[in-house]
């Protein structure tokens, strides 16, 4: 390579490091001010699928792995760390030989870490069964194995089958000094809580690892062949994904208060994969957008029933067709940036 | 009579051999039809489930609408439920020739939420009677166990169809067209076979078998909106274990998965929901590439 080409693909990479960041800086402010339109709620339930999103676009777009069984993650993620908030035990194995813990109830974020954990948990499980197979057979494995952690909660004690976990408490942080049952206050946790998953996987998308990663997508056996372990690689990825899908689900519980079936059901691993489609695939900002739209459909759509699932087939179908690189990814083409 | 096998009376065993059993025949019926359509079209049917739900439906609809029974329905279901598989094909997964064989799943994901949500708005979730026909009613007596007719009419006629398929696809000079095309369409296209057509009416005949499945289950399981909904994640799983390369390998996978699920209800009744998931992670560490499927 010349010295002139490094120094201009320094350029573009520089000019590309701009754009994004200029574009996180508006996208921060307008979070930052929005509670004061758009009611609080909505907004916190809008980031954590926007978070779930993006930890979901982490596989799809950027190792080129569907899965299709994210929402065991966000379930399972939302009921740890719900129950650790408002029980705080841990009962495994029998009454004579296991662990018994009794913690008591818990500062949210602790308990939000608990959740993380046991995500990341399952993340290492899963990702090293399904990274044994390859394209769509990677996408039923996982589908499979969600199903499998569904049932999983359906039955197991600490969930409480049909009924979920209700009433958790949202709790203080340092020393009682942040009241996170104030909604103003809970707003800007979860905004932090976002801010730090998706600088996250911004750093690990632009890092040596990252690029390891994008090579795997385009060409599975040049990587190997040049002496990356890629299974190591997805492997990593897939659990890495998993504890930020999982910091997005035990917020998410924290913030609606209850943990139930509807988080860990395979519709919803369908759900993050049309707002990651809608918002476009491999983009950094598309699966926020995405997940937004998602999110306020669902709200104001609330009233017609099943319909809503026959709009979200229809969005599915018409983005496969005619729309693959999604709202992000097709404004980013048309200017010719990268977001 | 009976024989206590750990205090489990012998007409339990055996009902829920056949129970398992018909739940095999509708997993190899299912696993059949996304192995014959994935060869084809490299395309997991997603919506394989929801057209199960149609034919069931088909079923219905003839029964209460045209008066046509059961036989009728056997013929109809599947030849309504393939055009409308063909019209798929054309207008919409024709499309998606050349690109990530992803694209395929979310659209079939897609349209299995159309038609899944269009039922469920018409007939909420509830499920709608349909009776046993008159021919297969009442049960024999087999000295070990009852057997009702109908369900042994299931087992028997899946088998028939599934070796049918077999038969097809293995031995005859059709089926022979159909495999060449699989391994290099280029080039069977070259020799001046309508490829293209073959692709479509694969996808019709899959799909077709997945509603012939559903008129099978619903003197079984009732016509329900969700009634493919579940089962057709376990029938991944089916596939997964049993690996796509071989039509015997589905169907053998599927009457084994079924008969396994069968016997855990038996003895394990709690964990019969996820056997079919345990098997699978097992037999991904052993052999990833499924139990008859070859490594690719």
């Amino acid at each position: 390579m010349t010295a002139h080409a490094i120094s201009s693909s320094a350029a573009i990479d520089a000019a590309k490091r701009r754009d994004e960041l200029i574009a996180f800086a508006v996208l921060f402010l307008v979070l930052a001010a929005a509670p004061a339109v758009i009611y609080p709620f909505f907004l916190m339930q809008a980031l954590c699928f926007a978070l779930f999103a993006c930890a979901f676009n982490l596989l799809i777009g950027y190792v080129g792995l569907l899965s299709f069984g994210h929402a065991m993650f966000l379930g399972l993620a939302g009921y740890v760390s719900a129950h650790m908030a408002k029980v705080g035990t841990i009962d495994i194995g029998s009454a004579n030989f296991g662990i018994h813990l009794n913690f008591g109830p818990m500062n949210p974020l602790v308990a939000i870490l608990f959740g993380v954990a046991a995500s990341a948990i399952l993340g290492v499980l899963t990702g090293a069964l399904a990274i044994r197979r390859q394209g769509i057979y990677f996408a039923m494995i996982t589908l499979a194995l969600s199903q499998m952690i569904y049932f999983f909660c359906l039955q197991a004690p600490f969930t409480h089958g049909e009924d979920g976990i209700q009433g958790v408490p949202q709790g203080k942080l340092l020393l009682g000094h942040i009241d996170l049952s104030q909604q103003t206050t809970m707003y800007y946790f979860v905004l932090a809580i976002f801010v730090v998953g998706f600088a996250i996987i911004h750093r690990v998308v632009n890092s040596p690892f990252g690029d390891v990663l994008k090579s795997i997508r385009e060409n599975e056996p040049r990587a190997i062949s040049l002496g990356y372990k890629s299974d190591q690689y997805k492997l990593a990825a897939f659990v890495l994904s998993a504890a930020l899908v999982g910091l997005a689900g035990a917020t998410k519980s924290i913030v609606a208060q209850n943990a139930s079936l509807t988080d860990v059901h395979f519709a919803m691993s369908g759900e993050v994969v049309l707002m990651t489609l809608v918002g476009g695939l491999g983009t950094f900002f598309g699966p926020i957008v995405g997940a937004f739209i998602i999110v306020a459909m669902q709200n104001y759509l609330a009233g017609f029933g099943q319909w809503v699932q026959v709009i979200q087939g229809v969005i599915f179908v018409a983005c496969v067709l005619a729309f693959r690189r999604g709202i992000v990814g097709e404004i980013a083409h048309r200017l010719g940036i990268s977001l | 009579m009976m024989i206590p096998i750990l205090n489990i009376s012998t007409q339990a065993l055996f009902g829920q051999l056949l129970l398992g059993l018909i739940n095999g025949a509708f997993y190899a019926l299912l696993s059949l039809g996304l192995a014959v359509i994935f060869g084809m079209l490299n395309i997991v049917n997603f919506a394989h489930g929801a057209l199960y739900m149609v034919g069931a439906f088909c079923a219905y609809f003839l029964l209460n609408l045209f008066g046509l029974g059961y036989w009728w329905a056997l013929l109809i279901a599947p030849i309504v439920v393939g055009a409308l598989g063909v019209v798929i094909e054309r207008t919409m997964l024709q499309r998606l020739a050349g690109l990530d064989h992803l694209y395929g799943l979310l659209l079939t994901f897609g349209l299995a939420l159309i038609i899944q949500g269009v039922f469920q708005n018409y007939f909420g979730s509830s499920g709608l009677p349909y009776a046993i026909p008159p021919e297969l009613q009442g049960g024999s007596n087999l000295g070990f166990m009852y057997l009702p007719n109908y369900r042994g009419w299931v087992v028997v006629f899946s088998l028939v169809v599934c070796l049918a398929t077999w038969f097809m696809i293995e031995r005859t000079k059709l089926g022979a067209y159909l495999r060449a095309a699989t391994e290099n369409p280029s080039l069977v296209r070259a020799f001046g076979i309508n490829v293209p057509l073959m692709i479509t009416l694969t996808y019709g005949f899959g799909v077709g078998l997945a509603a012939l499945a559903g008129v099978l289950a619903a003197p079984i399981n009732q016509v329900r909106p969700l009634m493919g909904a579940d089962f057709i994640i376990v029938v991944f799983a089916v596939v997964v274990i049993g690996g796509m390369g071989s039509i015997m390998g589905s169907v053998v996978t599927g009457f084994m998965l079924g008969v396994v699920e069968g016997m855990t209800k038996v003895f394990w009744p709690e964990a019969s929901n996820t056997v079919v998931f345990v098997i699978m992670a097992v037999v991904l560490l052993i052999k990833p590439a499924g139990l008859f499927g070859r490594t690719a």
